[in-house]
């Protein structure tokens, strides 16, 4: 190795390690709406410790059985042994939808029996793939909306932080995005009635409230209703799925991110012909599933997310 | 059997044939395929003559719906999985892949000429 390799070496592993930041785990903390990236996992860990902390995981769609993945049931076995192997145990989980493939109800089991070995509450949203039952969206109901409104949407509190559960999967529109509706809009707009500017809000629904590739129907076409709502709020956090990959955005007091999928990644926007799921190799495929773990500090208004991949 | 009887099996047969190739072939013919492939359909839009039967294959990993509101709806199709509907009424069919919104396709269908039209 010359001289000249010395030099270049890390800083093009400098370069890389920011490219797969999320696929090593990365702390983001916001303070004031300035994300401030605190280190890698272990530092992040470190940091969890202190707060009240909530896990993530979605799309497991049980049921898919093509190369991308043909053994979703295995990698799901694998987050949830990730959750169960956290160092400080989570108050609960939340699943960001595609819990099935195609809404069948021994998929839906399969999930059931897979997840509740964390042995933790989970608080759902339907994906697209949950409501194409005949009855569009009845079996999910009856399994996962006891107490929901509508198509499934909710709200409740835990420490002190408000959680809205969005539904955006259903009654879609001819060459539209992802879709609220007005009745569910209405919902919120009561459901933030008097609340504090003060209270921290975390909003999760299955597709992307924000408009992350519009040309793969990766946004929701009402989504700015939401946010237009939360302005007065001065932490907002919006946890997605549906896009199998992870993505962050800031943009004021709204922190926008995706988490990745236990079952298969899908592309970067316009890397490739279509937004279906990605085949890599064997050895790659468990550094792009995972979970995610939120943490809130009392007091500080401070949150930070933590991406765990499978593997890596 | 003599000359005569075996000309005259031979025309009814080929009459037989005719009349077999008359009916059938019209149907044949019209019966058109429509891939879905890379989150799009393709062609994403057809004209057909009035009578004709499309069937929209499912070519992707993922599932996708064939929806027109209030004129046909597909149930989700999984890979290979297919559907097929036949137009009978002229008019602009646009349907979409309730799944994948953003995924459309228009069909136009003509009123059918004499030829195929069925004498009823």
């Amino acid at each position: 190795m010359n001289t000249d390799d010395h030099e270049k070496g890390p800083s093009r592993r400098k370069v890389l390690e920011c490219m797969t930041w999320a696929g090593t785990g990365v702390l983001w903390t916001i303070a004031g709406g300035v994300p401030t990236s605190l280190g890698i996992i272990d530092g992040a860990l470190a940091q969890q410790s202190k707060g009240f902390t909530f896990l993530q995981i979605s799309d497991s769609h049980m049921g898919f059985d093509k190369p991308a993945n043909p053994n979703v049931k295995s990698t799901l076995e694998e987050a949830i042994g990730r959750v169960k192997a956290l160092p400080v145990k989570p108050s609960f989980m939340i699943h960001t939808g595609d819990i099935s493939h195609l809404s069948k109800p021994a998929e839906f089991d399969d999930a059931d029996r897979i997840i509740s070995e964390a042995r933790l509450d989970v608080h759902f949203v339907p994906g697209e793939h949950d409501v194409i039952d005949e009855d569009q969206g009845k079996l999910y109901r009856d399994r996962y909306g006891r107490g929901t409104k509508g198509a499934g949407w909710y709200s409740f509190d835990a420490d002190g932080v408000h959680f809205i559960g969005l539904v955006n999967v259903v009654d879609l529109k001819a060459g539209g995005l992802g879709n609220l509706g007005n009745e569910q809009l209405q919902w919120l707009e009561d459901d933030l009635k008097g609340r504090a500017a003060s209270q921290p809000i975390v909003v999760f629904a299955h597709i992307p409230l924000w408009t992350v590739y519009p040309d793969w129907g990766w946004g929701t076409q009402d989504g700015a209703r939401v946010l237009d709502n939360l302005k007065r709020f001065g932490s907002v956090t919006v946890l997605n799925g549906h896009i199998h990959q992870v993505m962050q955005k800031v943009e004021g007091n709204v922190t926008f991110h995706t988490a990745r999928s236990t079952a298969f990644p899908q592309p970067a926007p316009g890397t490739a012909p279509s937004p279906g799921p990605m085949k890599v190799p064997e050895d790659k495929l468990r550094t792009m599933l995972g979970i995610a773990s939120v943490t809130f500090k009392q007091n500080e208004q401070r949150l930070a997310i933590i991406d765990t991949p499978l593997q890596g | 059997m003599t000359k005569k009887t075996k000309s005259l099996t031979n025309s009814v047969i080929a009459g037989v044939v005719a009349l077999l190739l008359f009916a059938a072939t019209p149907l044949r013919a019209e019966d058109v395929a429509i891939k879905i492939g890379n989150f799009t359909f393709g062609p994403q839009e057809l004209k057909v003559k009035s009578g004709t039967t499309v069937t929209w294959t499912n070519e992707d990993d993922i599932p996708h719906t064939v929806v027109s509101p209030n004129n046909f709806r597909s149930k989700p199709l999984d890979s290979d999985d297919k559907f097929t509907f036949t137009f009978t009424t002229p008019g602009t069919y646009k349907y979409f892949c309730s799944l994948h919104p953003h995924m459309t396709g228009t069909i136009v269908v003509e009123a059918a000429t004499g030829s195929i039209t069925p004498q009823l």
